[in-house]
């Protein structure tokens, strides 16, 4: 198999030890997530669009079934490291990488990768909600049915556990047959969470998920980030500080495509290290 | 600038728009309404007796005992005619020789204008074209050929500054003195009788054959070898333009090729019709030899080729027209790339695709350059499916020109070149329709 998520190891590398030395987590979390498993591990890894470096030697660990929110002011590269995850990124023919970006162990950019594989394994919900102009039970389906699930049965059940993990089942279990783009913007969100939780990934990647959406349905969205949290590793890109500070376990901050500080949120927020980040979370510039 | 200027210019660009529009419809009105006019003429007319008549023996349409009825009640007050014609011909036997010469002279326009009207005289020899065989079929033809029985036309050029003037000699005058002369108001008074005009309503223009090359009869081989021609080049250019867009818009590299590739794409849609026509002949019946000569298979080949670069552009447009976001969809989910084309950008291109494939269709079927060195034969029966390798076929396009330009009677049946001209209008506008209506019904469904 191409890449298994208990396969970890933990390269040693100063960034790394110093995001540990810096990890300050409450006692509850500790227990679900059985300490820091890095899951993603980056080694001077940086993105270019054509000569253009968005992201600069980035080294850090992504702990695995942790949260961990990417802050920074726009355009400092947080969608570009994220979408290099996943290789959304293969989609822009200019862009390339250097540098290591390993998952489970393996390398995401090594020759033999294979991006289909990957990007079952390692989900992602964009800014706008993007469901497609399919009913929402297809919507769901459409993941599964790829991976060759074509019983009418098991994709009901598959299609009911992933909408209730997505807590948006009871708003839309009488109409599935329904065109998912006549659902509100909120609902299309947690639709799309639910459509990339069918495939079953380890990793869940989310792009300014609340970006689009108006305050009660963020709410929603950063609730079912709670309950999600402990099963999955979440990626979440955020311009929003609060929800930062409420939703993850940790914290980076990025700033002209550096990765100026990463460390526990409740830390990084209470006590940040650099001065840049501090002026950030204290909004003297975004 | 103001506000009073903002609106002054907002107002008049409205009044120009309104305007443009305007003068549009006006400008479609002044096409299609003669159109529309005169090519439901061809269905509906005052039709004679004559036409009945036709319609039983070339086609075994109508009731016989009936028509015989009518044809006995006609035949009661042609038979006069008949008689007069006979004493006038055995009064110039007893006629002097240069009286004779001068009357016969006369009398042989006469005749023959008899002849166009009523169809063979008694004694005239069986004719030969099917054309020769009946009298007038529709009753404004029949009025035309009453007029020219009853006047000459002569023309007034005793003044040369000014353009000749036509003026009407009653023929009456010419025959003054003879049995003749009583003829001519026998016919006036009796020609409702002679003929029996009736409303007619023939359907069968669009399903029958022709008969004497469109003399009587309709149109179904021209339709049938448009919609052959059409769906054709459809089934050819359609799959290949919606595979060639997927390349250029999924698959292609940029680059030098690639470009070259497009741009001959764009010079391909302008290229005259003419020079696929040529193109049609020199490529699949000299070279490739896909049949003999002429064939439905070459011209649908040929129509193929031309409405191929159209078909491509609509579909790479609506390809790139699919949102990017749902391709992240898919490909996030761990899609592989054909999958993603297949499943979630080919359905929701599909709109613009068969908007495209539709539109492309009604140019086919419109076309006429490229059928005429190909396929297209400007008289000939409606071929069967298994015909089309290997036989040419008539097209409402090109029989609408040859109709027009090169018929030996053009004049005489001017209302079947309408027809055409209506059934051909009709033919696109209904495929263009229904590309709206289907456009709409998926955009519909996609919206939810
Ligand atoms: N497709 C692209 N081609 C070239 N440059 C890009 C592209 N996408 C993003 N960039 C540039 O990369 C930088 C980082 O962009 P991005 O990762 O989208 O920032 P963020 O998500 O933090 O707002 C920006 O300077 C942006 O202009
Ligand atoms: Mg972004």
């Amino acid at each position: 198999m191409l890449m298994k998520a208990d396969a970890r190891q933990s390269p040693e590398s100063a960034s790394i030890q110093k995001a540990t030395r810096d990890i300050y987590l409450p006692p509850e979390r500790r227990q679900i997530a059985g300490g820091g498993t890095p899951h993603i591990s980056a080694k001077d890894f940086s993105v270019y669009y054509g000569e253009f470096e968005a992201v600069k030697k980035v080294s850090a660990d992504i702990f695995s079934k942790y949260v961990t929110a990417i802050i920074g002011p726009s355009g400092c590269g947080k969608s570009t490291f994220l979408r290099a995850i996943n290789r959304m990124n293969d989609l822009i023919p200019s862009c390339h990488t250097s540098g290591s970006l390993l998952f489970g162990g393996e390398d995401i950019y090594g020759k033999l990768t294979d991006e289909v594989l990957l990007r079952k394994k390692v989900g992602m919900v964009f800014q706008k909600p993007n469901p497609f102009p399919k009913s929402i039970f297809d919507n769901i389906a459409y993941g599964p049915r790829l991976h060759g699930v074509n019983d009418k049965k098991k994709l009901m059940e598959i299609v009911e556990r992933s909408l209730r993990k997505a807590a948006i089942w009871d708003e839309v279990c009488d109409r599935l047959d329904k065109n998912a783009l006549g659902l509100s913007g909120g609902q299309q969100q947690r639709l799309c969470v639910a459509r990339t939780l069918a495939v079953e990934p380890d990793v869940l990647l989310l792009d300014e998920p609340t970006s689009a959406l108006d305050p009660k349905a963020t709410a929603k969205i950063e609730d079912l980030i709670q309950e999600l949290r402990g099963s999955y590793t979440i990626m979440i890109v955020t311009h929003n500080m609060q929800q930062a500070s409420r939703v993850s376990d940790y914290t980076m901050f990025f700033y002209e495509g550096v990765m100026v500080e990463y460390a526990a949120t409740a830390h990084l927020f209470t006590n940040p290290k650099d001065s840049m980040t501090e002026d950030y979370i204290t909004g003297r510039f975004s | 600038m103001n506000l009073g200027t903002r609106k002054i210019l907002d107002r008049s660009f409205t009044a120009v728009g309104i305007g443009s529009i305007v003068l549009m419809a006006l400008a479609l009105m002044v096409v299609v309404v003669p159109i529309v006019s005169n090519g439901v003429g061809a269905m509906f007319f005052t039709g004679t007796v004559e036409h009945r008549k036709m319609l039983q023996s070339e086609f075994k349409r109508g009731e016989p005992r009936e028509l015989a009825g009518e044809v006995a009640a006609a035949e009661r007050y042609r038979a006069r005619v008949y008689e007069m014609l006979a004493g006038f011909e055995a009064e110039m036997e007893r006629m002097k020789p240069e009286q004779k010469a001068e009357y016969e002279e006369k009398y042989s326009p006469v005749r023959k204008t008899l002849q166009e009207l009523l169809g063979p005289l008694p004694g005239d020899p069986a004719p030969m074209l099917t054309r020769f065989k009946y009298g007038q079929t529709r009753w404004e033809k029949a009025e035309e050929r009453l007029h020219d029985l009853l006047y000459e036309t002569k023309w007034d050029t005793s003044n040369p500054d000014v353009m000749s003037k036509e003026y009407f000699v009653s023929q009456a005058t010419g025959f003054e003195g003879t049995s003749l002369a009583q003829l001519f108001p026998y016919v006036e008074k009796n020609i409702r009788k002679i003929l029996l005009p009736k409303f007619t309503i023939y359907w069968g223009f669009l399903t029958d054959s022709s008969v004497d090359s469109h003399f009587f009869g309709g149109i179904w081989p021209e339709i049938q070898g448009t919609f052959f021609l059409a769906i054709g080049a459809m089934l050819f250019a359609f799959p290949l333009g919606v595979i060639a867009a997927i390349y250029f818009t999924e698959y292609a590299k940029p680059g030098f090729f690639n470009s070259m590739l497009r741009s001959a794409n764009s010079t391909l849609a302008g290229v005259p019709s003419i020079v696929f026509g040529m193109f049609g002949l020199a490529f699949f019946i000299n070279t490739l030899k896909v049949s003999e000569s002429k064939s439905v298979i070459a011209g649908a080949l040929t129509l193929a080729i031309m409405i191929l670069p159209t078909i491509i552009r609509a579909a790479e447009e609506a390809i790139l027209a699919v949102p990017k976001t749902y391709r992240e969809a898919s490909l996030g989910l761990g899609s592989t790339k054909w999958n993603t084309i297949a499943t979630v950008i080919l359905p929701a291109a599909l709109p613009g695709i068969l908007t495209g494939g539709v539109i492309s269709l009604g140019r086919a079927a419109g076309e006429t350059a490229p059928i005429i060195f190909t396929a297209a034969v400007s008289v000939g029966s409606a071929i069967g499916l298994a015909d089309v390798f290997s036989s040419p076929t008539p097209a409402l396009s090109w029989n609408i020109y040859n109709l027009a330009s090169e018929h030996e009677a053009a004049a005489q049946i001017r209302h079947v070149q309408y027809g055409m001209v209506l059934a051909l209008v009709s033919i696109v506008l209904l495929l263009n329709l229904s590309a709206i209506v289907l456009r709409a019904r998926i955009s519909k469904k996609l919206k939810g």
